[in-house]
C-alpha cells in the first residue's frame, strides 16, 4: 500500500534532520564546567519524528490525490464549502452579521488587555486588506508597505506636536499623506515589473524609515515622539481602559469601511482593470487601459489605508519612534496576504487574526513561541498553498440567457 | 471616396543595427480588407506592433483618420491605450487573452477604454455607474454573440477551444469599438472548419464598416478575402496590389519560393 521508495525518502529526510539539529539538540557546551555533553537521545527523537511526520504529510497526500482521482464532484463540493458559503448572500449576510455583533460585544466579553491585542490584530487586517488591493487584486509586489504606515503615524505624532492638531482632523490627512507619496514613488518605480519593483520598494521602505531615523532636527530621530494624545471623543476625558475600548471601536468602523470599500473597488471597472492587468499587461494596453494610471490608484489606495492605520497606531501607543517600522513589518503584512489568499478579502482576515493573535496565545509555550508560530506557517503553506481561504472572486454571471442556449 | 483611414509612409523601426522594418507604406481605405504577408521574420509583427504603439517607429509617419470625420492624429510615440482609443484594436498572434477570468470578463475589459467610472464611482455605485455596467454586460454578450461564443459566456476563457480563444479575441478587440482592426494570424492553428467560420465572421465585421488589416500565412484565406495585399520580406514592401496581381509578382515568388537555381 505505502511504496518503499517513499519510505526511503523518509528515512533520508529524517537522517537529514538529525544532522542539521545535531549542533543545538545534541552538543550542549557547559561553558563553566568546561565539559561536553552529548545528548545522544535528542538526536533519536528528532530522527523518529521527523521519519514519522514525514510519513504522514506522504499519506495525506496520497489519499488526497486518489481522492481527487475517484470522485472528483465530491472533492469539489467538500473544496468550495467556505466558498458557498462566501458566495450565497443567505449564509453570508447572516455569517457577517454575527462576525459584526460578536465584535462589537468584544469589549464587554473579554478584558481590556484581550480588547486592546483584538484592536491590534484589527489594525492588521485593514493593513492586510490595504496591501491586498496593491498585491493581492492588482499584483504589484510592494515590499515597503510599512512606509505608507510610517507616514501616517508620523503626520498624527508631527501635525499634533507642531500644529496641535487632533485625531480626527489628522486621520484622513494622514490617509492622504500616504496616498501622495503613494502616488509619488509610483510615477517612477511602477514602470517596473516583478522582483524590480519590489527591491526598489523596498529600498524605499528603508529610506523613509532612515530619514526618520536621522532627521532629528524633524522627527526627533531614534527616540521617537512621547506623549501623544489619544483620540478624543467631544472633549470628554477618558479612563484608562475606556480609552481603549473606544480605539477598539474606531478600529471595528474603520475594518468595516475597510471591507465595504475593498469589496466594492474590486468588483467594479478598476477592479477589472487591476485583474487583467495581473494577467497581461500587454493586452491591457492593447485594450485601451492605461496601465500607469491604473497601477497608480492601485497603489494610492493601498498606502491611503497604510496612512489610516498609521494614525491610528500612533494614537493607540500615544508614542512613534522609526524602530516600529521595521522591513520585518512589511514582511508581517506581505504573509498575512499571502497566507490569508491573495485577493480574498475573508482570507486577508483570517490571515491577520491568525499571524497575529496566534504569537499572543501562543505565550503559554514561553521561550517555544515562535518557534511554533514559524513551524505553523510552514504547515500552514505546505497544505493549503493558495492561502487559508482561496480567492472566491464573483465572476460576472450572465444570467439573461436567451431560450435556446438553456437546453443543454 | 479615395479617403483614406490609415496611413502609413516611410515607417522604419531599427533593433540595433537591424533593420526590421524598412521604409514601409500602406494605406487602408475604409471598409477594406488589406492582408500584409510575407515569410516568416519578414518584420510583419514588428509592423503591427509600431502601429498599435508597443514600439516606437524609428522613422516614418502613422497617420489615422476616423471615417466620419477629417482630423487626422499621428500616432508615433502615443501609448498603445491612447491608439486604442483612437479607434484602432488590435488581436495578438499568440494569444493573449486573460486566462483566468470569465469569457464576458474577457470582452468586458475590452470596454475598459470607452467608460469612465473610477474610483468614487466603483464605491458609491450611483446610478450613473450601475447603467454603465449594465451597459458594459449587454454590449459585451451582444458582441459575444456575434462571434458564436453565447454559450461560453461564463467559461472560464483559459477552458476555451484554441479556436474560440481566438474568436475571443477578436470579441475583446470589437469591444473597443473600433473602426479598423488588426489581426494578427487569426487563422494560425486552426482547423479548416474553425478557420471557415472565421473568415464569415471577418466578412460580418466588414460588413458592418469596419476595416481590416490582418497578417495570415493562410494563402487560401488570403486571396479569398483580401481587397488588396501588402507583401513584405526582410523588412521592405516588395509588392503591392490584388490578389491576382500579387501572385503573379515575380518578387513574391521569389521571396516565398527562394531563387530560381540553374540545374
Amino acid at each position: 500500500m505505502f511504496p518503499v521508495k517513499e519510505l526511503k525518502r523518509s528515512f533520508l529526510i529524517s537522517i537529514w534532520f538529525s544532522f542539521l539539529t545535531f549542533p543545538i539538540m545534541v552538543i550542549k557546551v557547559d561553558a563553566i564546567e568546561r565539559v561536553v555533553s552529548w545528548r545522544w537521545e535528542n538526536m533519536f527523537f528528532i530522527a523518529f519524528g521527523s521519519f514519522f511526520i514525514s510519513i504522514l504529510t506522504k499519506v495525506y497526500f496520497l489519499r488526497k490525490e486518489r481522492r481527487t482521482g475517484r470522485k472528483k464532484v465530491n472533492r469539489e463540493l467538500t473544496e468550495a464549502f467556505m466558498q458557498r458559503i462566501l458566495r450565497e448572500p443567505r449564509f453570508l449576510y447572516p455569517l457577517s452579521l454575527a462576525v459584526l455583533l460578536f465584535a462589537l460585544l468584544f469589549p464587554a466579553l473579554f478584558s481590556t488587555y484581550q480588547t486592546n491585542i483584538m484592536t491590534t490584530a484589527l489594525m492588521y487586517v485593514v493593513l492586510g486588506l490595504g496591501l491586498n488591493v496593491v498585491v493581492g487584486v492588482a499584483g504589484l509586489l510592494d515590499l515597503g508597505y510599512v512606509a505608507f504606515y510610517a507616514v501616517g503615524a508620523y503626520s498624527y505624532a508631527l501635525l499634533n506636536l507642531y500644529f496641535d492638531m487632533g485625531f480626527w482632523a489628522v486621520l484622513p490627512l494622514g490617509g492622504l499623506f500616504a496616498a501622495f507619496l503613494g502616488i509619488m514613488l509610483g510615477f517612477p518605480v511602477l514602470r517596473l515589473r516583478g522582483d524590480y519593483l519590489a527591491i526598489v520598494t523596498l529600498g524605499f521602505g528603508e529610506i523613509i524609515r532612515l530619514v526618520l531615523e536621522n532627521w532629528s532636527a524633524f522627527s526627533q530621530g531614534p527616540s521617537g515622539i512621547a506623549n501623544i494624545p489619544r483620540p478624543g471623543f467631544f472633549g470628554m476625558e477618558m479612563s484608562f481602559d475606556s480609552g481603549i475600548v473606544y480605539i477598539y471601536y474606531i478600529v471595528v468602523a474603520l475594518v468595516v469601511f475597510t471591507i465595504f470599500v475593498v469589496n466594492r473597488l474590486q468588483d467594479s471597472r478598476l477592479g477589472r482593470a487591476w485583474l487583467a492587468l495581473r494577467e497581461d499587461e500587454i493586452a491591457c494596453q492593447a485594450m485601451g487601459i492605461d496601465k500607469t494610471r491604473t497601477k497608480l490608484i492601485a497603489f494610492s489606495l493601498g498606502a491611503f489605508w497604510a496612512g489610516l492605520v498609521g494614525v491610528i497606531f500612533a494614537a493607540k501607543t500615544t508614542f512613534v519612534n522609526p524602530a516600529s517600522f521595521t522591513f520585518l513589518e512589511s514582511a508581517i503584512i506581505l504573509s498575512i496576504v499571502v497566507l490569508g489568499g491573495m485577493g480574498s478579502i475573508v482570507g486577508v482576515i483570517f490571515g491577520a487574526l491568525i499571524l497575529i493573535l496566534m504569537p499572543e496565545y501562543l505565550r503559554a509555550l514561553s521561550e517555544y513561541r515562535m518557534l511554533a508560530f514559524g513551524g505553523i506557517l510552514v504547515v500552514m503553506m505546505v497544505f493549503k498553498p493558495d492561502g487559508i481561504i482561496s480567492n472566491v472572486r464573483r465572476s460576472y454571471r450572465f444570467k439573461k440567457q436567451p431560450a435556446k442556449d438553456v437546453i443543454e | 471616396m479615395t479617403k483614406t483611414i490609415l496611413n502609413v509612409t516611410g515607417l522604419t523601426k531599427n533593433f540595433g543595427g537591424i533593420k526590421a522594418i524598412d521604409n514601409v507604406d500602406l494605406d487602408i481605405k475604409p471598409g477594406e480588407i488589406v492582408a500584409l504577408i510575407g515569410p516568416n521574420g519578414a518584420g510583419k509583427t514588428t509592423f503591427f506592433n509600431c502601429l498599435t504603439g508597443i514600439y516606437t517607429p524609428s522613422s516614418g509617419d502613422i497617420v489615422l483618420c476616423h471615417p466620419n470625420s477629417e482630423k487626422e492624429i499621428r500616432l508615433n510615440g502615443m501609448k498603445p491605450n491612447k491608439i486604442t482609443e483612437q479607434g484602432m484594436a488590435r488581436t495578438f498572434q499568440n494569444i493573449r487573452l486573460f486566462p483566468t477570468m470569465s469569457v464576458l470578463e474577457n470582452v468586458m475589459i475590452g470596454r475598459h477604454c470607452r467608460t469612465h467610472s473610477l474610483i468614487l464611482g466603483a464605491i458609491f455605485r450611483g446610478s450613473a455607474t450601475r447603467r454603465e455596467e449594465r451597459e458594459i454586460v449587454d454590449m459585451s454578450y451582444e458582441i459575444l454573440i456575434k462571434v458564436g461564443l453565447q454559450k461560453e459566456v461564463n467559461e472560464e476563457a483559459r477552458n476555451l477551444s484554441y479556436g474560440a480563444q481566438r474568436r475571443l479575441e477578436i470579441a475583446r478587440a470589437l469591444a473597443t469599438e473600433p473602426f479598423l482592426l488588426l489581426l494578427d494570424e487569426p487563422a494560425a492553428g486552426m482547423n479548416p472548419n474553425e478557420t471557415e467560420d472565421l473568415v464569415g465572421l471577418i466578412k460580418t465585421i466588414c460588413g458592418e464598416g469596419q476595416s481590416i488589416l490582418l497578417i495570415e500565412h493562410d494563402m487560401k484565406l488570403v486571396m479569398s478575402l483580401s481587397d488588396r495585399i501588402f507583401v513584405m520580406d526582410y523588412g521592405k514592401k516588395i509588392a503591392q496590389g490584388t490578389p491576382e496581381e500579387v501572385r503573379a509578382n515575380p518578387a513574391v515568388i521569389k521571396a516565398y519560393l527562394g531563387e530560381d537555381v540553374d540545374a
